[in-house]
């Protein structure tokens, strides 16, 4: 354990806490304590930074069009950490160390430990102890992470392929009930309990079964036959029951067969009747209070179900039957966590920490089920005493984009990778085969630095265990998606220093793609308008062909860097395209100009300068005015947001139509909040939900797989859309229906 | 219903028999079906002479939540055997004896009309195999092991049909351990050539509170109520005139146990149910401390104490949890306390049956609290042989109900707990609205 905890934060280089909180939850019965600390990460970001170009010749061969600089950031990380109560002392240790230097006096503390602890920890830390009340820091907690955790909420389906199901999340989180199934159970927003829960399943299973451990009980529980201690309908109706139309084997009286005499039961079928037992009465209350309420999302936590499929089976079995499928029962995947992140949050109020997004970091998190008895019981004893998730505090609030036709219904990702084993299989095995080139990559990027090799293999090691684990467990991150293995790799090369392994090749591309800027724009000018647009969206088109991001491309860039756009123009498909609207598209454009279209670029390089540019100057030209929108953080060769305002400052010298745009605001650059190379549209910088709104945009525009077909290719927008991308991938191709370069040019205009 | 051991009569005509139910238990995930089915109706349409009047019972047969039920019609099979009880019958009385049966999931409970005035000819006319039961039953006060009669709970001078009836009640263990318990000549009525009338439980559970209730205890009032029942030195307890009975929430405790709302005589519905009854009170309690019989199990309980095996509020937050208005002294989990392993040792076998009973009471006051609000009624009436000879149990139901609900919703019980269905059963049998 502390070995864990060392290795993740010397990784992280400096850390220093300046807030902590533990959520001691012995009483929780699930005997851990969670301790949640806020710190403030330092990490490596390259910077780009434009030269001074004042008395210098810009024509210069050899020079690149900015420089880069790795510059020490601080941002800051929420930190949840698990551990088992055996090791309260050493996890005071690890809080003390970490508290030197800083000007904390008191620690937020909730949870019937609490009280417990008091004592011990006020003597150890030499801090005063402030308890917060459990279930107000539950609330806060589950708010916190159904708001800025995607698909934090799933259903569980036992037989079912997949058991998960997760829930996007809704805009309006409210109202809903929280049942936490600790010893007794709460139902929160606290309008009610019981005290049939966990403990009672614990301590009346260890009288009866003589076994001590919870888990332990579960496992006997899987394994037995209630109906040998369950009185059930058919044991008092006899065979009667089918012609009175009964099911006979609902339960009429738990535990009724045991009053018969001597006979003796075996401790299989005692647990499992008494699961069951409990999990009903749970449910039935659960829906009894929900239906007094008008309710029909029930969240359920509590070590009770923390991860154990056998009581999120009962519990769901439970509600459906009560409720009359009413009622819909719900876990989240950080449950176990809400005590302590809710009362963090209430510790850190003047911070105001709800005023800011945060992301999960998928490389500092462990994921769903690491504790999980059945599923894998080699990885349960490493992690079991153990278990992580980090919070990364965002820049900037995250919002919806404004033009979604229905929010509570988007879903960005096209394929559910957990629903689908044969692409899941494929992308697996797809970025294991590419994790070389990503290493090597990632080493290249820091020629300077000495211990680059090492880290590397670091992150090799991290990101190799995480699809490891995602092969065995989908589920683990919420639902599996192409994005989600992206992002994953993304937080994985930052833990390990490696901000943004492709800087010095954009930086390269840049340079030569703006070198061509001015022959395509002045051979596009030489062509009729409906050649001009055509040839405009063909080279949006070849422009993204350029991408690090697939592998058939890489290979081809990595041993022919001669490459060009137009080489890149004569591998595209010949019309009609594999999704082919541009027919709509152009009559579109003999119509009025859009008010204003918003621009989702992708890849540095030729892709953003050559296709996009002329693309927006020609929107431009047409008297609409244009957003851009670029990542904020680096994500493989995408283009960033700082990178692009030097790129549009480079192509303004050489344009004046780009030039004047950029001094009239008719032409925007913003960042989209993301440092992702696919597109949430329902988490995006308020700034540009701002902008939008304030101009009106009828347009959105958006380019590259990631962007387009991985993730929005089934976005509903409430105005014109443009999605287009090049398949890069043959196997997504083929399962497209297409080959190799295949082009997507999807144009949808909303019903009226 | 123990139809298992019935006679083969009731298997050949247990079909047409069968009278409304449906499930309402509690659910086991990976059952076949563990939906709740819209309620069969069957009529018998030969008319005939049913001996005796039994409803199944075992806390529920119930109907689907939110159908209201209207009251089903008589059910009757036919007997070969009689013919005398059938022409009896036409004229609208059958023959003595006249039984009331009501097979539960751990009970058998019986009404006997004993006529005080039995004429000769009477005499003369039943059957000779149902005269030496009449003498077994009314020369006993305890059959077999387990069968007691309830001398106190005898109605005198009620008149019934014109007639004057006595009551007794036989408490049998297990239905299909029954046959065997009992004395020979009782068997005969079981296995003989007695036709056994099957009934609607819940019709006869609810026509057996309201006459009952009607006709009084004796002078007395049936049903009562808890005065101070925290308290066991001001504890009263009141008789509790019901003379405004609807709405009306009924909570019968059998071995699991049945909700039912009701609305009018005819018009009720059944809310829910639960499998954590007095079986599972007294199973727990066999497997816990090893007893053997119901009143042995509340006897322990008498003597135990609950906070050492459960987990107070106070256990956790040392005194009350203000924030939430919880006391101190609720229980925060049941059986809490048995997680540690020198807890467990500390505790005695009383301790762990006042515990069960502590929990399951709660735990049915619970739900019936949350179904009154939902179905905004006020009283609530508990009923089932649960509450037999167990003022600890409720005590505790008047105490959680008026505590939670703030005053709001009043505990009722009943002087003859456990014997409605039985009575209701006798009032279908002679036809008496």
């Amino acid at each position: 354990m502390g070995s864990s905890v060392s290795g993740s934060s010397s990784s992280l280089g400096e850390t220093c806490q300046n807030d902590a909180l533990v959520d001691v939850g012995l009483e929780d019965g699930g005997s851990l304590t969670k301790l949640a600390y806020y710190s403030t990460v330092q990490h490596k970001v390259a910077k780009v930074r434009s030269f001074d170009y004042s008395g210098k010749d810009t024509e210069q061969d050899h020079e690149p069009p900015y420089e880069i600089s790795v510059q020490e950031e601080v941002t800051a990380r929420l930190h949840f950490v698990k551990f088992e109560n055996t090791y309260i002392e050493a996890c005071l240790d690890f809080i003390k160390d970490h508290l030197v230097n800083t000007e904390t006096k008191v620690i937020q503390a909730t949870g019937g430990g609490a009280y417990k602890f008091k004592d011990l920890i006020e003597e150890k830390l030499q801090l005063k102890v402030d308890k917060e009340d459990v279930m107000t820091c539950l609330i806060k907690g589950c708010n916190f992470v159904l708001k800025n955790i995607p698909h934090e909420a799933f259903v569980y389906q036992k037989d079912s392929d997949p058991e998960f199901r997760f829930q996007t999340n809704h805009p309006n989180i409210f109202p809903y009930l929280l049942v936490n199934i600790g010893s007794g159970v709460s139902i929160v927003k606290w309008i009610g309990g019981s005290s049939i829960g966990g403990g009672t399943f614990w301590g009346l299973g260890a009288l009866l079964t003589k076994t001590k451990k919870f888990d332990e009980l579960l496992q006997l529980a899987s394994r037995g036959q209630h109906t040998n201690v369950d009185m059930l309908v058919q044991d008092i109706y006899g065979g009667a029951h089918e012609t009175l139309g009964l099911s006979g084997n609902l339960i009429a009286s738990s535990f009724g067969k045991s009053a018969t005499a001597d006979q003796e039961f075996s401790k299989e079928d005692m647990a499992k009747s008494l699961l069951h037992m409990i999990s009903n009465d749970i449910g039935q209350l659960a829906c009894l209070y929900a239906r007094l309420h008008c309710l029909d999302r029930v969240y359920f936590g509590g070590f009770f179900i923390r991860g154990h499929p056998v009581t999120m089976r009962t519990i769901t079995y439970s509600i459906n039957f009560f409720s009359k499928g009413e009622v819909q029962a719900l876990f989240l995947r950080h449950e176990g966590y809400l005590g302590a992140i809710g009362a963090f949050l209430k510790g850190a109020e003047q911070d105001n920490p709800n005023q800011y997004s945060w992301g999960e970091n998928y490389a500092g998190s462990s994921g769903l089920m690491s504790s999980s008895p059945e599923l894998c019981p080699t990885q349960r004893a490493r992690s079991g005493t153990f278990d992580l998730l980090e919070m990364d505090r965002l820049e900037r609030p995250l919002v919806n984009l404004p033009l979604l036709l229905d929010p509570s219904s988007y879903v960005p990702d096209t394929v559910d990778l957990t629903d689908d084993a044969l692409a899941r299989k494929y992308w697996l095995t797809c970025f294991e085969e590419a994790l070389d080139g990503v290493v090597k990559r990632a080493v290249a990027s820091q020629p300077g630095s000495v211990d680059a090799a090492e880290r590397a293999e670091k992150f090799r090691q991290k990101y190799w265990n995480k699809l490891q684990t995602l092969r065995h467990q989908p589920f683990a991150y919420g639902t599996l998606t192409v994005r989600s293995l992206l992002d994953t790799r993304e937080h994985c090369l930052n833990e390990f220093n490696f901000p943004d392994p492709y800087s010095k090749v954009k930086q390269k591309d840049n340079g030569v793609a703006l070198k061509c800027f001015q022959r395509v724009v002045s051979a596009l000018d030489a062509l009729d308008w409906e050649e001009r647009q055509l040839a405009l969206v063909k080279g949006l088109l070849a422009g993204n062909v350029f991408d690090w991001g697939a592998k058939a491309v890489s290979d081809v860039l990595e041993s022919d860097p001669q490459f060009g756009f137009e080489e890149a123009k004569k591998k595209l498909q010949e019309r009609p395209w594999l999704v082919d609207s541009y027919s709509k598209w152009l009559q579109r454009l003999k119509g009025p100009p859009h008010k204003c279209a918003l621009i989702f670029a992708d890849n540095s390089g030729v892709d953003v300068i050559l296709g996009v540019f002329p693309f927006v100057r020609e929107l431009l030209s047409r008297g609409t005015e244009v957003i851009l929108a670029c990542n904020s953080g680096p994500a493989l060769n995408d283009v960033t947001y700082s990178e692009s305002l030097i790129v549009a400052e480079r192509i303004a010298a050489m344009d004046p139509v780009i030039h004047s745009a950029l001094r009239e605001e008719r032409l925007l650059l913003v960042q989209t909040g993301s440092s992702s190379p696919c597109l949430d549209l329902s988490r995006l910088d308020k700034g540009l939900a701002v902008l939008v709104r304030e101009r009106g945009a009828d347009l959105v525009v958006i380019e590259g797989m990631g962007r387009a077909v991985h993730t929005n290719y089934h976005a509903a927008l409430c105005c014109e859309s443009l999605k287009l991308a090049v398949i890069k991938n043959s196997w997504l191709a083929e399962r497209l229906g297409g080959q190799l370069f295949s082009v997507i040019f999807k144009y949808e205009v909303p019903a009226e | 219903m123990g139809a298992g051991w019935l006679a083969a009569p009731m298997e050949r005509h247990g079909r047409a028999a069968a009278t409304s139910a449906s499930s309402a238990w509690e659910p086991v995930p990976g059952g076949p079906d563990g939906r709740r089915r819209e309620p069969l109706r069957r009529r018998a349409n030969s008319a005939s002479a049913p001996a005796v009047g039994a409803s199944a019972s075992a806390s529920a047969s119930p109907s689907a939540e939110g159908v209201r039920r209207d009251r089903p019609g008589s059910y009757s099979g036919a007997t070969s055997a009689s013919r005398q009880r059938v022409e009896s019958l036409r004229k609208k009385r059958p023959l003595f004896p006249w039984f009331g049966l009501d097979i539960g999931g751990t009970l058998v409970k019986l009404v006997y009309f004993e006529p005080k005035d039995i004429t000769a000819e009477e005499e003369e006319e039943e059957v000779e195999s149902l005269k030496s039961i009449r003498k077994y039953l009314t020369s006993n006060v305890a059959y077999g092991s387990t069968g007691i009669r309830d001398v106190h709970l005898e109605l005198k001078d009620l008149t019934l049909c014109g007639r004057k009836v006595a009551q007794l009640r036989l408490t049998l263990r297990n239905p299909w351990t029954a046959a065997r318990q009992a004395p020979p000549s009782f068997r005969i009525l079981l296995i003989g050539d007695l036709q056994l009338c099957k009934l609607d439980e819940l019709d006869c559970l609810i026509k057996g509170i309201l006459y009952i209730d009607s006709v009084g205890f004796n002078g007395r009032s049936q049903c009562y109520y808890f005065e101070n029942p925290a308290d066991s030195e001001k504890c009263q307890k009141l008789p509790f005139d019901l003379k405004n009975p609807y709405p009306l929430l009924l909570v019968n405790i059998g071995s699991g146990v049945s909700i039912l709302a009701v609305y009018s005589k005819d018009n009720y519905k059944r809310v829910t149910g639960t499998s954590l009854g007095g079986g599972t009170f007294f199973g727990l309690c066999c497997l816990l401390t090893g007893c053997t019989t119901f009143e042995e199990a509340l006897e322990m309980a008498s003597r135990g104490d609950s906070t050492k095996v459960d987990k107070l509020v106070r256990d956790i937050y040392g005194g009350d949890y203000e924030r939430f208005g919880l006391p101190g002294w609720a229980v925060a989990s049941s059986f809490g306390n048995m997680m540690s392993k020198e807890k467990r040792e500390a505790v005695s076998k009383e301790d762990l049956a006042r515990a069960t009973l502590i929990t399951i009471t709660n735990n049915i006051g619970s739900i019936a609290r949350m179904c009154a609000l939902n179905e905004n009624i006020n009283q609530v009436v508990f009923v089932g042989n649960f509450l037999r000879i167990n003022t600890i149990a409720m005590r505790l139901l008047a105490y959680a109900l008026d505590y939670w609900s703030k005053g709001q919703l009043k505990a009722l019980f009943s002087e003859h707990e456990g014997y409605f269905g039985a009575v209701g059963a006798l009032l279908e049998l002679l036809k008496i609205p």
